[in-house]
């Protein structure tokens, strides 16, 4: 068995520490050490955008990043979007528009989409396309995604 | 029968509270809160990683695999092979299925599993597969439907021989599993009448259903011989009886969880991981947890046939079209399963022809065997079947939605396959799509526009639920269909209209194979229907038993009670004065009256509605690179009734998507080795936010009048027209219409130079 490494990383504002193997990714420990399996794997190689979190404030696909990267980091994901019982209005836009059908693109389409609306307050609508084509979601066609994005980015304007 | 199917009581006149807005789903709080529990999402306690040996050659002889070196890797706890496995004869359905899990005699494909490690850690598994030791014959293979059906090509199955097939051929040794004739009519005839006819040859390439989710299991064999198994699936009762017949376990010992599904469309009706968790735990003696890689999923699960259609049709000046035959070819993967029959059956029903010859081959092939896809086998012979109309409107000049509409079938319609239709709403989805703002717009400068149609039988079939109340006045639903898109929530809302609840006092949840009796997979467009009715027939039987319990309180004859807008009453002045009972006036008393109040339902569900659809897209074609981009959407289809329009919604949009991608893009690509050479996200392309536009859609409501609310199917309508829409746009806007799927830029920038040189289309 290869040596294992020690990491401490700040997820969602609270400090973990985990035991990792030199191939292990930020996804493999955030899911199978931290038990937060609100972000998911939906290819490993990138692709998918299922597995996004912000690490130090830049949004990055957790499968692309080795756990030891993250060592000091502080990571956001899915878990922590709400505060407390209030929802992120992405959220609440994705439940009121059926943004989502079998959910399991969900948690990467907000954490990508908070991303472009705290870099980017008005975007259009081929903005927020662009900014979200490297999320795959086989359901819903994008559509109701596309106009949940608009939607809550109008309400957070106070539009 | 079952009353209910007798007696839905579908009333036009009915007007809903519920039915027909769109509330929050229940189920999507967890989902975006990442709280919701995926298959990959479950751990037991000393739960092992199981991890699986996949052959590299597409088609050998399985001759010799020894475990020994890999046994000695620290953290190895069982490794199972071919040996493990009860032998079951071959060309049977268990001899096929037990076959597909692990390979016996031969592998079939490229990624086929040939053994399986369960280990501490995925290193110590992955550590131990490269040192099992596989000893192969490889042998010649064949991926090509086409190039299998030939005399030269190599054998699959010595045993196999054409079921259908007359003649010396019958008799050798083939690839072709099933000759399928199907026809009405005098097709030559037909054609003497024809004032103009036309023909071609359309092949579509295999793709694979997309879903997001990896495919993902946990299982536990107990001491005691006991299987509890966790996984995603459509079929969770289907896995458990093949389980049973291959793993020669008995049902009631096989109890299987479905998780949240994070999409299947037809590829989550077939298991792949499940038996082996299943036998690795059994040996390991813990749980153990296994999940696919993205690879893994592309290079051995469920695509979708690949096709060969040859099809001549004629109409007369007047746009009636007079005959129709044709030659389709499709392919499976080693085994048959493909549901070619559909094909033949849906292609044309959706015009009233009286002259139709249908022949159709299911072809064994080195590839994973196929498994659903949305109307399985029927999008790819659509694009053949709509093209040509699309033709022939052209030649002819008429209007593609007239011609269409001249031959549009109604009410009393007798199919091919010999169904005959109750009240259908083709004409109407057709006049809808003539009204609507998509159509009536001019088609914009640089851009060209398709339209095609789709049908799909929607299916009922056996169906079980429970619905339970509780002393509280709330209700919980207990459903065998799996929810692949939202359906908790329509029978959550399905029961709280017929019930007269807020929908926000029902939850529906997913039972267990122990829970509730026998569900066929869900699949074939059925659920909101066949677990609709389900849901009303229980609600219905509560409401039965909530007059009788009000008659007990107000000791009154049964008779004396009614039930209307979730009260129970008196029927009349003469029963007697008495305050109505709400349903939770009653339940808050069960414990006095006779116990808790059920509603329990199960039947072989009939009466499912026929679906159509019509598709019109605008495209833009770059002339200099043949990329075509997708300008305007619209999705015409009858819903029957919708339960909630933004899932109807969804569906059509998330269908739309779909069909664009295996339009423009998604296809499997094989190298002269056999080996799949695009297995991943990145060279297997599927539409992304920026490919597409806003998919608009219309809801046609012509009800069903065999569900008590009208509905139809909606799942899988929306795939079948989608190329074909595509196809004939592309061709309006280069002068030739493409007949090879996919329509991608190398392949419609060689027809626009043919076009060009032909004069059909101006030199760029
Ligand atoms: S899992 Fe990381 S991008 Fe797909
Ligand atoms: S909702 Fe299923 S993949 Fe996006």
């Amino acid at each position: 068995m290869s040596k294992k490494h020690h990491i401490t990383t700040i997820v969602n504002g609270d400090e973990y520490e985990a035991l990792c193997e030199t191939r292990h990714t930020l996804l493999d420990v955030l899911r199978d050490e931290l038990r937060l399996t609100g972000t998911k794997e939906g290819c490993a190689t990138g692709d998918c955008g299922a597995c996004s979190v912000m690490m130090d404030g830049r949004l990055v696909c957790s499968c692309l990043v080795l756990a030891v990267e993250a060592d000091g980091k502080s990571i956001d994901t899915i878990e922590g979007m709400a505060s407390g019982n209030e929802l992120h209005p992405l959220q609440t836009k994705f439940l009121e528009l059926n943004g989502l059908q079998c959910g399991i693109c969900t948690p990467g389409f907000l954490i990508a989409a908070r991303a472009l609306l705290e870099r980017n307050p008005d975007p259009t609508e081929s903005e927020a396309r662009y900014w979200l084509a490297g999320n795959l979601c086989r359901c819903t066609g994008y559509d109701k995604i596309i106009r949940a994005v608009l939607s809550a980015a109008a309400e957070m304007r106070g539009a | 029968m079952t009353t209910i199917l007798k007696k839905p009581g579908f009333n036009p006149d009915r007007k809903y509270k519920i039915i027909g807005t769109s509330p929050v789903k229940h189920d999507g709080f967890d989902k975006v809160t990442g709280r919701a529990k995926f298959a990959a999402d479950a751990f037991l306690p000393g739960m092992l990683v199981g991890k699986v040996l996949r052959s590299p050659h597409p088609h050998a002889i399985l001759k010799r695999i020894d475990t020994t070196q890999a046994s000695k890797v620290p953290g190895v706890k069982a490794i199972i092979t071919r040996d493990d496995f009860p032998e079951i004869k071959q060309g049977t359905g268990g001899g096929d299925m037990t076959r597909l899990a692990m390979a016996r005699e031969k592998v079939y494909w490229e990624g086929h599993p040939v053994a399986a490690v369960a280990a501490t850690s995925e290193s110590a598994a992955k550590k131990a597969l490269k040192l099992i030791e596989v000893e192969y014959e490889v042998l010649p293979h064949v991926i090509d439907p086409v190039e299998a059906m030939s005399p030269d090509a190599p054998i699959l199955h010595d045993y196999m021989r054409t079921k259908g097939a007359k003649g010396p051929d019958a008799e050798k040794p083939t690839n072709v599993v099933e000759r399928h004739a199907l026809g009405i009519g005098d097709v030559d005839k037909g054609f003497a009448e024809a004032d103009v006819i036309v023909e071609g040859t359309f092949d579509t390439k295999p793709m694979h259903q997309g879903y997001i989710e990896l495919q993902s299991c946990v299982a536990n064999y107990s001491d005691d011989g006991q299987v509890d198994l966790w996984c995603c699936t459509q079929a969770p009762w289907v896995y458990r009886d093949r389980l049973t017949e291959i793993l020669k376990i008995e049902s009631s010992k096989i109890r299987i969880q479905q998780s949240e599904l994070g999409g299947g469309f037809g590829g989550k009706t077939t298991f792949y991981l499940e038996p082996l968790s299943v036998v690795l735990s059994r040996k390991a003696k813990c749980p153990v947890k296994m999940t696919l890689t993205r690879v893994e999923v592309m290079r051995a699960t469920g695509p979708v046939s690949g096709t060969q259609s040859t099809i001549k049709m004629g109409c007369k000046k007047d746009g009636t079209i007079v005959a129709v035959d044709s030659t389709l070819v499709f392919q499976t993967g080693p085994y048959t399963g493909s549901a070619f029959t559909n094909a033949p059956q849906a292609m044309l029903t959706r015009y009233d022809l009286k002259n139709v010859r249908t022949v159709s081959y299911e072809v064994v092939s080195n590839r994973p065997k196929v498994s659903s896809f949305r109307a399985p086998c029927v999008p790819q012979v659509v694009f053949g079947v709509e093209g040509l109309i699309d033709e022939l409107a052209t030649k002819i000049g008429m209007d593609p939605i007239e011609m269409r509409l001249k031959n549009a079938i109604v009410e009393g319609h007798k199919t091919i396959y010999g169904e005959t239709f109750n009240r259908i709403g083709f004409v109407e989805t057709l006049e809808a799509a003539k009204a609507c703002d998509h159509y009536r717009a001019p088609v914009p400068k640089g851009q060209a526009r398709g339209i095609a149609c789709g049908f799909w039988f929607n299916r009922g079939g056996e169906t079980t639920g429970s619905m339970n109340l509780a002393p509280d006045g709330t209700v919980t639903i207990t459903l065998g269909t799996a929810d692949v898109a939202g359906s908790r929530m329509s029978m959550a809302m399905m029961a709280a209209e017929e019930l007269g609840i807020p929908v926000d006092r029902v939850r529906a949840v997913l039972a267990d194979t122990h829970s509730l009796g026998y569900n066929r997979v869900t699949a074939g467009s059925r659920t909101t229907f066949s677990s609709g009715i389900i849901v009303v027939d229980s609600a219905r039987k509560i409401i039965t038993e909530l007059c009788r319990r009000a008659a007990k309180i107000w000791n009154v004859p049964e008779e004396g009670v009614v039930f209307e807008d979730g009260v129970c009453r008196p029927a009349s002045s003469n029963v007697g004065e008495f305050e109505p009972l709400s349903i939770k006036d009653i339940a808050h008393k069960t414990t006095y009256t006779m116990g808790s109040i059920s509603g329990h339902s199960e039947m072989n569900v009939t009466g499912a509605g026929p679906g159509f659809a019509v598709h019109i897209v605008d495209v833009e074609v770059d002339k200099e690179t043949g990329l075509t981009s997708v300008k305007r959407y619209t999705i015409i289809e009858d819903a029957g009734k919708a339960i909630s329009p933004a899932q109807v919604e969804g569906q059509f949009q998330g269908a739309a998507v779909q069909g664009i991608g295996w339009a423009l893009n998604e296809e499997y690509v094989y190298g002269s080795d056999g080996r799949l050479q695009n297995p991943g996200f990145l060279d297997y392309r599927m539409p992304v936010a920026s490919d597409v536009p806003m998919i608009d859609t219309v809801i046609v409501e012509v009800p069903n009048p065999k569900h008590p609310f009208g509905l139809r199917g909606v799942g899988e309508v929306p795939l079948t027209p989608a190329m074909a829409a595509i196809g004939n746009a592309i061709g309006h806007a280069i002068g030739i219409r493409p007949r090879s799927l996919p329509m991608s830029p190398p392949k419609v920038l060689a027809i626009i130079e043919e076009a060009r040189a032909r004069g059909v289309l101006p030199a760029g």
